[in-house]
């Protein structure tokens, strides 16, 4: 495929109708550490894995509040997620000074896609590398937003990105009515450990060290729970067995054909293939 | 319209007074316009952290605007930092925040009344361009006149002749300042058409914060 000639501005198609760029940015935030949410009718969480660069450095913090009533975990690169984080802190800020109120969800997701969507339209820069699941609770109830570096935003019932993150969205679509049922936020947060637990390689297990939990809901701001705070509730998950570690394809296994049809209530699209970025085959002509 | 004035006096009184390991805010409850009453129950006292209060009579506009730009900061420190600004901070705070409007002030009197991080009390008032006063008791507002030399009689007595900073009293415990305040508002009330209706202190200390009302004359 032509492949390299139409990769390296997002301003170019590709002659398939897609935009390299952005689904390279996309790449990046398969790079980071797995991020879950979840929601029931109150609340909605989010677990995060920690992953420390080495043993002499702290941690790289998943999850950061944005106001009192809504939060994000990230998944790609740090520096672009503080860019999007200060933007969405400043937002709510001035909605709260205006309004007098806390920011509706969809219209604070509504201006950062707007903000995303010019780096995937204008030669000078580049689209986001960061991935974010926002959770939060406004006069809606409460929200899961996944948010990527297409500027796309999808209202989630459960959602998982990051590295290793099908299998959590396996545990997510297997156990949907379950946690959607949940009473408490504890049984909520036990699903997010278990489904996180998922992304885990064989020679991990849930941590405090390794596990950041946050939650938001009805009459609960967010909070990022970390360390001492999840340990009671990571102890009792790991005693369950563990589910075996699935490969990437999922039972919602999708055909090549179904990713180009134009179809807009389809569910979010699956990982898109991607090709080797040198691919070796060049033929002139115009036959795509 | 030549004779129209961008400022308007809410009146009202309030007053705070600094322990060693409390602080208590009081102020009364009226909004007044000229010779009206506007309302007999807004009362003037705002948190603004855990640690920190915000009390604040004069021109009711200014004084809410004041406050919206307050929680705006509060925020971003806590969003830059991690943590809630301290009480010190926030009184530093107060005289750019004011002097930036040196044109065309904010028409208030604040307080800005709190618990440091050790647990004791600091109290500061500022006049409407933010000259800072630290003393461990204040008073600003309409009734500002009628308190003060009563307090200042109760509390900072034997200081009044030396250039030594008002300081209350170590002994003064925070049920004697409570007793205090509560007779310098009712005094007040009597003689100051602007301060009335109700009485509300707050007091804070390391264990939690505690509020507290009592009626005043209504005239």
């Amino acid at each position: 495929m032509f492949r390299n000639q139409y990769d390296n501005d997002v301003t170019v198609w590709s002659p398939q109708g897609r935009l390299h760029q952005i689904e390279y940015a996309m790449e990046a935030v398969k790079q980071g550490s797995a991020v879950v949410g979840m929601k029931n009718a109150t609340h909605a969480a989010i677990a995060a894995v920690k992953r420390v660069p080495s043993e002499l450095a702290s941690y790289q913090k998943k999850l950061f509040a944005i106001d009192e009533h809504c939060g994000v975990g990230i998944a790609g690169l740090t520096a672009d997620a503080r860019t999007i984080n200060n933007f969405l802190q400043t937002e709510c800020l001035n909605h709260r000074y205006a309004y007098s109120r806390p920011m509706p969800l969809s219209r604070l997701v509504g201006t950062l896609g707007n903000k995303m969507q010019v780096t995937t339209q204008e030669e000078s820069g580049r689209p986001y590398g960061v991935g974010l699941l926002m959770i939060g609770f406004d006069h809606k109830g409460p929200h899961l937003i996944q948010i990527d570096p297409s500027a796309n935003h999808y209202e989630c019932k459960g959602m998982s990105i990051g590295a290793r993150s099908q299998s959590a969205r396996t545990y997510l679509e297997k156990h949907l009515d379950t946690y959607q049922a949940t009473q408490t936020v504890e049984d909520l947060v036990r699903h997010a450990l278990r489904a996180l637990r998922d992304t885990l390689t064989n020679d991990q297990e849930l941590s405090s060290k390794l596990v950041s939990v946050a939650v938001v809901g009805k009459d609960h701001p967010f909070q990022v729970y970390d360390d001492q705070l999840v340990e009671d509730l990571i102890s009792e998950v790991i005693k369950e067995p563990r589910a075996t570690v699935r490969p990437a394809q999922s039972t919602f296994a999708v055909q090549a054909e179904d990713l180009m049809e134009e179809d807009t209530n389809r569910p979010p699209p699956p990982d898109p293939e991607v090709a080797v970025a040198l691919d070796v085959a060049v033929h002139r002509g115009t036959n795509p | 319209m030549g004779d129209f004035s961008p400022y308007d006096d809410n009146g009202g009184t309030v007053a705070a007074i600094a322990g060693q390991d409390y602080v208590l805010i009081a102020c009364d409850s009226r909004l007044s316009t000229g010779s009206t009453i506007l309302s007999r129950f807004t009362p003037k006292i705002y948190p603004l952290s855990k640690m920190t209060v915000f009390a604040c009579s004069g021109f009711h506009a200014d004084v809410l605007t004041l406050i919206k730009n307050l929680e705006v900061r509060m925020k971003l420190f806590i969003h830059e930092h991690g943590e809630e600004m301290s009480t010190k901070a926030v009184m530093a705070l107060m005289l750019p925040t004011l002097y930036g409007r040196r044109f065309f002030p904010f028409y208030v009197r604040p307080i800005v009344a709190g618990l440091d991080r050790d647990g004791k009390g600091l109290v500061a008032s500022y006049d409407p361009v933010g000259t800072p006063e630290f003393f461990d008791y204040v008073i600003q507002g309409s009734g500002e006149n009628l308190v003060h030399p009563f307090l200042h009689n109760q509390i900072g007595a034997k200081r009044t002749l030396s250039d030594v900073p008002v300081q209350a009293p170590p002994g003064l415990t925070l049920d004697k300042a409570v007793k205090l305040l509560k007779d310098a508002f009712l005094a007040a009330a009597e003689r100051d058409v602007y301060t009335g209706d109700t009485v509300t202190l707050v007091a804070m200390t390391a264990k939690g914060t505690e509020t507290m009302e009592y009626q005043l004359r209504r005239d």
